[in-house]
């Protein structure tokens, strides 16, 4: 019996193996697979571009991950597997990286994928004359003289990327950076055609003109409508391919997007603040939650010149404490986010949540103690402190104040003015240090602790708290270097939550409504680095 | 009649010019700018791409070269957002898109309206009168960022009938909601302008006259009514025109039909200089010429304004 069955899953693994059955079962699962395999999502809004080098948002870089293939790619749990580059060997500093590149990559128009492209696409990166925003990526990756070349004081052949010969490609850096190689799934590192750019300059993604190298190619693209990508049949691994078109129509609006999901027309879309709790309850099969990589946070204003209250660490320390984290993520939010003590989410790969001490208290004994210490500072009933809040005009931000608010206010007296600012507006005051407290959010740029702790070194562009601290520059100086930094996070973390120049309210979580029959959605993946080729559709 | 439209013409271009400095202006004296976002760029990213888009030049050097790139290539400039595509690529995909909803929308919109005006104003005090004054009131109070959920809730959720959004190149079963979206609320403008405006001339000596000479009620209105009832409503067409075919952020932004509404607002949020002031000009333009055309239209029906 066992072996019959056995027999009969062999028959149609090896039927499977050949491409003609695409309408038949998954070669894994041997689920029965849908006639139509057509992936509809929504989108926010429209990206801002398709040109890995160029792409700057989050739905520009999903589309860039299906039409291009970096060194590298991520699995399902976000843990990389071989792209372009089969594998790689360093030297014994960690400073020179030597790729191994395969040798069956084609570009969509039958062009081999050479270590040439690569180094083409990091010089462009790097150039002046390309202004990406995203140059800063190079010295991320810390690539041998990205400074210089990017200032334009060295030509870019001085990049430290190389091709030995076409399958091999050499990376050599300035610094030793153990985890280098993790760096090449971001969209920025893909390989571009050099042939096709030249041809036809900023015109080269139209999808008249584009080349990639991916597993699918760019057909159609109406502006702020929909872009439609279909099944690159020169992709080296097509054959594993099911998706055969996927489709991300700009829908502005969530709740039409909800409504339209909910009327057959999206496969995919978020859900709205809020209706997580009932979704969840009429749709179990189809909400889906899972923790991002992403925290929400209060900044203080630490500027030496800023306001004097800020400056005082028993107020601080008491405004943080008097924010009772569960209420923001059991009864404001209620979409699977954790309460947040340590900037990073324990979700981030590597690293495990230090106990700080505020953590392990509960409500009232913080409580407690924010009144206390609200009391050294020397404000109470009669000489109440007075605080203006700022945040980005937005639903869910306003709710979140008006909760922290009247936690203040009934913790503390503290009277809290909430100002709402529109976005470039909130950004230009925020940065200009014209404020007391101020929201802040925050995503992961890699799965690695230091993409949210750099955010508290003294001289970072993104510090808008100017905290300063230089024990902890010292500890995120040595942690770059370090094989297991993670004494260092702790440290960092706990030095947060001794001198509280930001208060951490949650870790995001994403909520989505999916297709019951669209399978593999990489929930796990905590960066949502999604890749259309590992989806299916089951049949229903 | 020659005369007037010259003095008309001669006004607009100015008019145009003051319109495009002073949009220019007070676009860059909002905080922030096109690359300020949550993750400040470093000061030699920054410069890179101020040096690529000329941003680093003094203001009135910008506003100059902008001008002559106009002018001299017809090109508005690059959308700093949508680094894949130029403002006449924005406008060349998206006006055709608002022309289209917009017009038809219009259209709708003066044929029911008139319609229902004309006819309240005949039948006034009746069920007939009630009933379009009703659905005029009702219409106009509900803005159509609430309508448009609902007639996807039920024309798409419920009936399936129609496709939630998108545009697909304007096939009509796409345009439906929109128009009835866009329109509504001009339809229930006008059908009030017509109506009110439709009794007064009912009242006036001269239909009275007509009606004493024992003309047909058909002839009266047809012939001597209806045109001095229209110029109220003409002087409401003009702006209501050029409000639908510019698109409605509403609209796009709910339906995904990628029209031009949507990314004037948007420009605006994303400090997009380029896209916003190419847009402006664009809607500066069109109201300029369509009022232009109501005052010589207006002069055409009422001789007095002529003088």
């Amino acid at each position: 019996m066992n072996i019959s069955i056995k027999a009969a899953l062999m028959v149609s693994a090896f039927a499977l193996a050949s491409p003609a059955l695409a309408a038949g079962t998954h070669p894994t699962t041997g689920e029965a697979l849908a006639d139509d395999q057509s992936f509809t999502y929504r989108v926010l809004d429209e990206h801002s571009s398709v040109d890995p080098q160029i792409v700057e948002d989050v739905s520009g870089s999903e589309i860039v991950r299906d039409l291009f293939e970096g060194l590298y790619s991520q699995d399902n749990q976000g843990v990389l597997v071989p792209g372009v580059a089969l594998s790689h060997t360093t030297n014994e500093d960690k400073t020179v990286y030597t790729f191994t590149l395969r040798d069956n990559a084609t570009w969509s128009d039958g062009k081999p994928v050479t270590a040439g492209d690569f180094v083409y696409a990091w010089r462009r990166l790097a150039d002046p004359a390309t202004a990406s925003q995203y140059q800063w990526y190079m010295e991320v990756m810390a690539i041998a003289n990205a400074g210089p070349v990017m200032a334009g004081d060295m030509p870019t052949s001085e990049l430290g990327v190389k091709a030995i010969d076409d399958h091999t490609l050499e990376v050599t850096l300035s610094t030793s950076l153990p985890y280098f190689h993790l760096t090449t799934t971001h969209s920025s590192t893909f390989p571009t055609p050099a042939w096709a750019i030249e041809e036809h300059g900023a015109d080269w993604t139209k999808p008249a003109n584009i080349v990639s190298n991916g597993a699918y190619v760019l057909t159609e693209h109406v502006p702020n409508e929909r872009s439609v990508r279909s099944r690159n049949e020169a992709y080296w691994n097509n054959d594993a391919t099911i998706l055969d078109t996927v489709t991300a129509l700009v829908i502005n609006d969530e709740n039409v997007a909800l409504q339209r999901y909910f009327a057959g027309e999206l496969d995919r879309t978020e859900i709205p603040t809020g209706q997580y709790p009932d979704l969840s309850v009429s749709n179990p099969d189809e909400t889906t939650v899972f923790p991002r990589l992403c925290s929400y946070y209060y900044m203080f204003n630490m500027r030496p010149d800023g306001p004097a209250a800020m400056q005082d660490l028993n107020v601080r320390k008491a405004l943080s404490y008097a924010v009772n984290r569960d209420i923001i993520t059991e009864n404001v939010l209620q979409g699977g986010q954790t309460a947040a003590y340590t900037f990073t989410p324990g979700a981030t790969a590597n690293f495990s949540v230090p106990d700080v001490d505020y953590a392990g208290m509960s409500q009232d004994e913080r409580n407690a103690a924010a009144v206390e210490m609200m009391a050294a500072a020397g404000y109470d009933a009669s000489n109440p402190l007075d605080l203006t809040l700022i945040y980005n005009t937005s639903e869910g931000h306003k709710k979140i104040a008006i909760a922290v608010s009247q936690m203040w206010k009934q913790t503390l007296g503290v009277n809290v003015t909430l100002e709402n600012q529109e976005w470039k507006t909130f950004l230009q005051t925020r940065s200009n240090g014209d404020y007391q407290v101020a929201r802040g959010g925050w995503c992961g740029d890699y799965n690695e602790a230091s993409t949210f702790l750099d955010l508290v070194q003294s001289g970072s562009g993104y510090n808008d708290s100017k905290y300063n601290s230089p024990a902890v520059d010292e500890l995120l100086a040595s942690a770059k270097t370090m094989d297991d930094p993670q004494a260092n996070y702790t440290a960092i973390e706990e030095a947060i939550a001794a001198d509280m120049p930001l208060i951490p309210i949650y870790h995001y979580a994403g909520n989505y409504m999916i297709a019951t029959s669209l399978k593999n959605w990489p929930v796990d993946n905590v960066e949502q680095n999604w890749y259309s080729r590992n989806l299916y559709k089951v049949a229903e | 009649m020659l005369n007037f439209i010259i003095r008309r013409v001669a006004i607009a271009v100015p008019t145009l010019l003051i319109l495009l400095v002073a949009s220019f202006w007070l676009m860059q004296t909002a905080p922030g700018g096109p690359f300020t976002s949550e993750r400040p760029l470093p000061q030699q990213v920054l410069d890179n791409i101020n040096a690529k888009y000329g941003l680093d030049d003094p203001l009135p050097v910008q506003l100059w070269n902008y001008l002559v790139g106009i002018v001299t290539e017809f090109d508005f400039g690059p959308s700093y957002k949508y680094k894949d595509r130029t403002v006449n690529d924005i406008i060349a995909q998206g006006f055709p898109v608002t022309l289209k909803y917009g017009t038809i929308s219009f259209l709708v919109a003066i044929v029911t309206g008139c319609t229902l005006g004309v006819a309240a104003a005949i039948r006034q005090n009746t069920a007939l009168d009630y009933f379009a004054v009703g659905v005029t009131i009702g219409a106009q109070v509900l803005p159509n960022f609430v309508m448009a959920p609902i007639l996807i809730m039920i024309f798409t959720v419920w009936l399936g009938i129609l496709p939630g959004g998108g545009w697909h190149g304007g096939e009509w079963p796409y345009l439906i909601m929109p128009v009835i979206a866009l329109s509504t609320s001009f339809m229930a403008s006008i059908a009030r302008l017509t109506r009110s405006a439709m009794l007064e001339v009912l009242r006036s000596n001269f239909i009275r006259t007509a009606r004493a000479k024992g003309l047909p009620d058909r002839t009266i209105i047809l012939r001597h009514a209806i045109k001095p009832a229209m110029l109220p409503v003409i002087s409401y067409l003009g702006p209501a025109f050029v409000g639908m075919v510019t698109g409605s952020f509403i609209i796009d932004s709910i339906f995904g039909t990628g029209g031009v509404g949507y990314f004037y607002v948007n420009s605006a949020l994303n400090r997009d200089y380029a896209v916003m002031m190419g847009l402006t000009i664009l809607l500066g333009s069109m109201t300029i010429m369509f009022n232009m055309v109501v005052d010589i239209l207006y002069a055409w029906i009422d001789p007095k304004i002529r003088l």
